[in-house]
């Protein structure tokens, strides 16, 4: 059996990975969400359709995305560590995470809010409803179950992003698999931690898919 | 009868594509005006253009003294005094019937919520959807949800209701109780607008008829003159297309 103190550790693996994974999704759309709304908005089918901006946006968010996370991991380096203090742990970690997250969750929210019914806009408008009261009450509420669809591939994405920053010491499960499991060959380790992992992701896909269909009200 | 519309040398062109040309028209307070044509003729764009949906190259629209074709703050202030009702609905599909049609009193006008929904629940029985108020509109037919549509447009009170195609996509069964709410509508003084290809519907209901044709307003006359006595070719051609006497 497990020693208490491997159990110990992978308990705090599982902590760190679940604060990493859940802040930096928090805080990824705290970004990504008004980044997201922006983009509908100007976008060329939206509700103010400005090239310029639009274009800016996208090029930035394209660019981001391009960069491998790995390398993004280590070109952020510096800014993490002018940000946190350090550059290594659960908390640096976040950084990375956030702004490889950002511009995905722009793009995830644009699309859910790219597939609300033009005609319901419209409908919206001809009652005299602002552009503000169409993105809060109209096009937010009725992208809601896109959108949290969004939210549950986004948060599962995050999870393995943040194992993957384990390769640089970044603390949770994936730092554990790597360390124990690559460098010190404990295939016990590195199977259990990949377990965990499976469980997790395993949850969160489950939760998603409940409250959205729950929140469904479209289709039986 | 005072006039509460009125449409000056209107023209909306899509790049090369003239689609409404010199359009001229008045509406008085309380008149139903029915407009036909064939489909592409621009009678669609023509209601879309009186409630600022599309913009147009020329001319006016003025709507109870004010001029809303030119200035966005202006045609934005007077919007909710033209209703629209669509073809497809529209209904929020994540709201209830109630939800549905209570947003826009509450959240565009500023109205107190009790007082709008008490308006909204006497609207509805009105139609006779009472009993769907906390339904979603997936659990609604057709017909059903466009006589949301018609209440969710009729709370907001305006001064002109424009009806676009509204049964063009309704199972024929349906289309009767959609157009019975209309026809009580008109005998209550309701200024409309309707666009339809429901021809004894036209007749029974307009005070005029329009004939669109080409983006032109070609022939116009009260129903019995409309379809009675057509005076165009053109009109006679299409009135033709409906009736399939030998």
């Amino acid at each position: 059996m497990l020693e208490p103190k491997v159990v110990q550790m992978l308990l705090e693996g599982i902590r760190d990975t679940l604060y990493m994974t859940i802040v930096s999704t928090v805080a990824g759309y705290v970004i990504g969400l008004p980044l997201g709304v922006l983009l509908h908005v100007t976008g060329e089918n939206g509700l103010r359709p400005n090239f310029v901006i639009y274009r800016v946006i996208d090029f930035i968010c394209n660019i981001i995305r391009s960069v491998p996370f790995l390398i993004l991991l280590i070109l952020l380096i510096p800014f993490t560590r002018l940000i946190v203090g350090q550059s290594y742990g659960s908390t640096a970690t976040i950084v990375p995470l956030v702004i490889c997250a950002a511009p995905y969750i722009g793009r995830v929210v644009e699309s859910s809010l790219n597939e609300v019914d033009k005609g319901v806009v419209e409908a919206a408008r001809s009652m005299g409803a602002s552009n503000i009261q169409i993105i809060f009450k109209v096009l937010l509420v009725e992208a809601k179950t896109s959108l949290l669809t969004g939210f549950t591939i986004t948060t599962g994405l995050l999870l393995g992003y943040s194992a993957m920053s384990g390769t640089v010491g970044g603390g949770g499960l994936g730092d554990i698999a790597v360390r124990y499991g690559y460098y010190r060959w404990k295939t016990d380790i590195m199977i259990i931690t990949v377990a965990l992992l499976i469980i997790i992701f395993q949850i969160i896909q489950y939760i998603g898919t409940k409250v959205v269909t729950k929140l469904d009200h479209r289709k039986r | 009868m005072s006039e509460i519309l009125s449409v000056k040398n209107l023209s909306k062109r899509f790049d090369d594509l003239t689609v409404l040309d010199n359009i001229d028209l008045s509406v008085r307070e309380g008149e139903v005006v029915v407009i036909v044509g064939p489909s592409g003729c621009g009678k669609s764009t023509f209601l879309r253009c009186l409630n600022g949906l599309e913009d147009i190259q020329d001319g006016e629209i003025i709507l109870d003294g004010e001029n809303i074709s030119h200035d966005k703050k202006i045609l934005q202030k007077n919007r909710e005094k033209i209703g629209m009702v669509f073809q497809s609905y529209d209904l929020f599909p994540h709201k209830t019937i109630l939800d549905n049609v209570t947003l826009a009193p509450i959240k565009v006008k500023k109205r107190n919520k009790k007082e709008v929904e008490e308006e909204a629940l006497a609207l509805l029985e009105r139609v006779g959807l009472l009993s769907k108020k906390d339904n979603y509109p997936r659990q609604l037919s057709g017909g059903q949800k466009q006589r949301v549509a018609i209440v969710r447009a009729l709370i907001m009170q305006p001064k002109v209701l424009l009806l676009d195609e509204i049964t063009a996509a309704l199972d024929p069964e349906m289309v009767h109780e959609v157009l019975d709410v209309v026809l009580s509508l008109a005998k209550e003084g309701r200024t409309m607008l309707i666009v339809t290809h429901e021809m004894q519907f036209a007749r029974a209901v307009a005070d005029r008829v329009i004939f669109i044709d080409g983006g032109k307003i070609v022939e116009e006359g009260t129903p019995n003159e409309f379809f009675d006595n057509p005076k165009t070719d053109r009109l006679k051609k299409f009135l033709q297309t409906f009736s399939y006497n030998k």
